[in-house]
């Protein structure tokens, strides 16, 4: 059958059906390769666009630069915080041919320790191979010098800088500058609702305390951009444009290294805190708290022995005592309700109360001490600041009463945040009618009016607060706030200064008023019983001031107080504000020392040291001829 | 046939050697292109480049010595061919190594042999030497055969180009209204193989065709980057050694399987177009040769050749394109890889003794 077949095949139609055949199957060829070349046509040139954008967005990689973080320097243009390089021992894996050698070597070399190793290990499994893992980081210049003596027997392995913060000053600045660390997740946080992550996306460290803290936003910068080209494992293959960060400000502080240097020598080895500002402009000029650390500890991530030893430390390193220490400011503001009671008019400058040593309210059986048992006789408001007369501040706070009391003394900004530049700030508390029963749900009674009287009694302050109630003082009510900031330093180290903040001012009704009690705060310093005479005898400048001894124990009502007997930390403390010169003033001290005794005794001759540092180098009119012709008038600024 | 003679002396020369002279052009610029497009595509590996030269140095002289055989041998070895390679699929089967996902390659001790590759031209041969047995057009018991002789090592290697034979049933001129049901019929079995043939690898190849942006990272990433490439080559291209998604490598496979992508991201759709215009023409120039043949059996096998080629080449540029699932078919003459271009140039060798035979008779 098949063999007839093929023997009677007609090859030419045959022939012609392949033809046909193949024809058609060449069309379908063309037909098929044109919707692939259809298919090309939309990718290439209707979507092109987007497909090279996508194939740059592959291969460009957009690189966060972190700008150089500002500079600080105090008001003589000391270097206060800088930037120092960091050195660290890198390690490129896929540039060591043998790694355990390179590291059995290097170990031999630098004394890398197991913890080092195994750091490096659990690093190394989760790096890319052209990325440097690091094996030891702070490296010091011995270990940098000995290295790079050795460094050709290591290829692959290299030293890498980093910019870090450094306080060269240590301790002295702490609770001032505050420090920089690693920013952690919190700080994150607040980073991401700030909307600032992506400024921070290179930056390392972030202000943690203090002025690098407060001032962040000035002392960070903005962040730079380094487009690169890389590959499919994130290799940089070259670069292809930067936008170069802009690099923080350097700033000024209006703090004095030298003075904060002197402050610091003077209380060291007591718990305390000094505050001086610049009276005219509220600028802070010293601002120490005692006992101190090292802010540098921090910068690279303190150690937890370390740091539990300062959380754990009876002294209390890590409060700044300077802005949130709470002290009852005891009769260093006598002058303050001395003036309020005359503006009231609830006594004049010439009303005397006879004191015995005993105050007393009607049909009540307490008895309200003098400090001199004794008391003082007969004394007006000028006396009884001089003297530091309780009895006639007893007198005066009942007359006043707490509602009075209150309402002008938190005008003087007790109770309040001063608003310096720190976040470290309490507002302390200036006790009311209102805060009593919030507090305690208790009505406020009498007898807690009293001891208002001598600043006691639920009444506390900040050193801060303090010197800043007695520069609304000295300025007549005008009220700055204490900054610690002073300005941007330029690149020609010339200084723009940040304008001054103030709150409202108090209105005073008779400036008379106010130079009864300041001339007062000079009889302290100068007058014939004055309790800073001792302290302040024979100095070149005419000053004044006045002292405060807090009692943190109440003692019974027929006891002595008697300091050797009553537990260390119950001791009182020592206060003192002053100011100088008394005609124009300049500079405000305010010190506090706890559990030291008297202020006479022990704060008032630290505000003296602080005060003969300050005027070391100026001379001065004779201070009979001063004080001849400033009796009844003060400097107004 | 004079009318094809210019230039007498050389086609005279040519023709004593066996060699198509049109054939042959088109094979050597495709030769070329491809070696630039690879010396890009591999990253200036310069020991890539020197292999690839070797293959294709060998295949050639596959190609040439193939040409120079008398076709009755061909006639004569398709029935024993096909009836090995069948054998040594099924020996694969059970003996394989595993590689890439499916059991291809035969270790035979000294070398690895892919059984698939000769069951390429194996199943054409058979099916162009069965129906050419009888008279064309076919009948639908031949079809039957035929079909029966494709499908068999198509399921037993799993891999569609094998299944090359069907174009000698359909250039045998299997008549209009069975195709369109035998098309009906495969349309009625493509769940079945979902369900029950195919491997979870191809299925993953098919998931992943028909929405590869669901796993860009995962198996969607290769045809992403893939169109990403060909997408910014634009209408002139990157530039020769410009492509950014080769050079950087983002682009995966790029000197085997997906080396269009890399030709289309540096020489845009113009280069593209150029591309093709090529390979149309080599494989007109078959479809040529082998209307010309003077028997069914050259005329069928001929056609097959030239159809597969085709097949090739499609499958490739519409796998990188998107078009197609990826499947891992190379782009002939162009991509890196060895045995499949030897079996390529074999079946060219083919052609050129149909070419040459041909003329060699009718003079």
């Amino acid at each position: 059958m098949q063999r007839k077949r093929q023997a009677i095949r007609d090859h030419s139609a045959e022939a012609n059906l392949f033809a046909r055949r193949a024809t058609i199957a060449f069309i379908i060829v063309v037909a098929m390769l044109g919707i692939v070349l259809n298919n090309l046509y939309s990718l290439q040139v209707t979507q092109f666009e987007d497909y090279q954008t996508r194939s740059n967005g592959n291969r460009i990689k957009v690189l966060p630069v972190a700008p150089n973080r500002g500079l600080i320097y105090d008001r003589n243009g000391v270097l206060l915080a800088e930037n120092r390089p960091v050195f660290s021992l890198e390690v490129i894996p896929e540039q060591v041919d043998d790694i355990d050698q390179t590291l059995a070597d290097l170990t031999e070399l630098m004394g890398i320790t197991n913890d080092e190793l195994e750091r490096f290990q659990s690093a190394l499994k989760g790096t890319r191979r052209f990325k440097p893992v690091a094996l030891r980081t702070q490296l010091s210049e011995e270990e940098v010098a000995l290295f790079s003596a050795s460094k050709h027997k290591f290829p692959g392995v290299q030293i890498e800088a980093r910019l870090a913060r450094h306080y060269p000053y240590k301790e002295t600045l702490t609770h001032a500058l505050g420090y920089v660390a690693r920013i952690n997740k919190r700080d994150l946080q607040k980073l991401v609702e700030a909307g600032q992550e992506d400024n921070y996306a290179a930056t390392h460290d972030i202000g943690k305390l203090g002025i690098e803290k407060y001032h962040e936003e000035l002392l960070h910068g903005k962040v730079g951009y380094q487009q690169v080209e890389v590959n499919n494992q994130g290799r940089i293959i070259r670069v292809l444009s930067v936008e170069p960060p802009t690099p923080g400000k350097d700033i000024v502080l209006n703090l004095d290294l030298e003075l904060q240097l002197e402050a610091q020598r003077i209380i060291e080895g007591m718990r305390g805190a000094v505050v001086v500002t610049d009276v005219k402009t509220g600028g802070v000029l010293a601002l120490y708290s005692n006992p101190s650390y090292d802010p540098n500890l921090f910068v690279h991530g303190i150690s937890s022995k370390n740091y539990s030893a300062l959380l754990n430390s009876p002294d209390r390193p890590l409060i700044n005592r300077a802005t949130q220490g709470q002290y009852p400011p005891a009769s260093t503001i006598k002058p303050h309700l001395g003036f309020v009671g005359l503006e009231e008019g609830i006594i004049t400058k010439d009303y005397t109360i006879n004191d015995t040593g005993r105050y007393q309210l009607p049909n009540v059986s307490h008895v309200w001490r003098d400090w001199r048992r004794w008391g003082h006789g007969k004394v007006n408001v000028s006396k009884a600041i001089e003297v530091s007369c309780d009895t006639y501040y007893y007198e005066l706070a009942y007359k006043l009463g707490i509602d009075k009391i209150s309402e002008s003394m938190y005008e003087f900004g007790f109770g309040d945040f001063t608003g310096i530049d720190l976040y470290e700030e309490s507002d302390a508390n200036m006790p009311s009618r209102g805060w009593k029963r919030a507090r305690f749900n208790q009505p406020w009674y009498i007898g807690d009016t009293i001891p208002v009287g001598i600043g006691q009694s639920y009444w506390t302050t900040t050193p801060v607060q303090l010197n800043t109630s007695v520069n609304t003082l000295i300025n007549a009510g005008e009220r700055y706030i204490p900054q610690i900031i002073r300005g941007y330093m330029n690149t020609d180290s010339s200084v723009d200064l940040i304008p001054l903040k103030s709150l409202r001012p108090i209105e005073i009704k008779n400036r008379n008023n106010l130079n009864v009690v300041l001339n007062a705060m000079r009889d302290v310093v100068s007058g014939e019983e004055g309790g800073a005479r001792h302290a302040f005898a024979d100095t070149p400048y005419d000053s004044a001031g006045k002292t405060g001894t807090a009692q943190l124990f109440t003692v019974g009502q027929n006891e002595k107080y008697d300091a050797t007997k009553i537990d260390e930390r119950l001791r009182d403390n020592a206060m003192y504000v002053g100011f100088a010169p008394f005609n124009d003033p300049e500079i405000s001290v305010t010190v506090v020392l706890e559990n030291v005794g008297g202020g006479s005794k022990n704060a008032a001759p630290v505000a003296r040291q602080i005060m003969d540092f300050y005027f070391r180098d100026r001379v001065f009119e004779t201070a009979e001829a001063d004080s001849a012709n400033t009796d009844n008038e003060l400097g107004t600024n | 046939m004079k009318r094809t003679t210019i230039n007498p002396n050389k086609i005279s020369f040519l023709q004593r050697i066996h060699i198509d002279g049109w054939l042959l052009v088109g094979l050597l610029v495709l030769s070329c292109v491809g070696l630039f497009t690879l010396y890009s595509a591999s990253g200036q590996d310069m020991e890539q480049m020197e292999r690839q030269f070797i293959r294709l140095g060998f295949s050639f002289i596959v190609m040439f010595g193939l040409a120079q055989a008398p076709l009755g041998v061909f006639r004569f070895f398709s029935t024993y061919a096909y009836g090995a390679g069948l054998l040594m699929l099924i020996a694969v089967l059970l003996f394989g190594d595993m590689g890439k996902g499916a059991q291809r390659w035969l270790d035979l001790g000294f070398i690895r042999f892919q059984p698939s590759e000769l069951m390429k031209l194996a199943v054409p041969m058979m099916v162009a030497w069965y129906i050419s047995k009888f008279t064309m057009p076919p009948r639908t018991t031949h079809i039957i055969v035929g079909f029966g002789l494709v499908v068999v090592p198509t399921i037993l290697i799993a891999k569609l180009i094998a299944s090359s034979g069907i174009f000698a049933i359909f250039l045998a001129g299997m008549s209009w209204r069975l195709i369109s049901v035998v098309g009906g019929l495969i349309g009625a079995f493509a769940p079945v193989m979902w369900f029950f043939l195919m491997k979870d690898y191809q299925k993953q190849r098919v998931l992943t065709f028909l929405n590869p942006e669901s796993d860009p990272l995962g198996s969607g990433y290769h045809i992403i980057q893939s169109k990403i490439a060909i997408g910014s080559g634009g209408v002139d291209g990157k530039g020769w050694l410009q492509g950014t998604q080769s050079q950087l490598e983002f682009l995966p496979e790029r000197h085997t399987d997906f080396i269009f992508s890399v030709f289309s991201e540096e020489f845009g759709l113009t280069g593209v177009m150029c591309l093709m215009a090529i390979y149309i023409f080599i494989i007109m120039r078959g479809l040529i040769i082998s209307s010309r043949a003077q028997d069914a059996y050259a005329k069928l096998l001929g056609g097959s050749i030239s159809l597969t080629f085709f097949v090739y080449v499609f499958v490739n540029m519409g796998m990188v394109s998107g078009l197609l699932p990826v499947v891992g078919v190379p782009l002939p003459l162009v991509s890196f890889g060895g045995t499949s271009m030897v079996t390529l140039m074999a079946g060219f060798g083919i052609l050129m003794a149909i070419a040459t035979q041909k003329r060699l008779m009718s003079r």
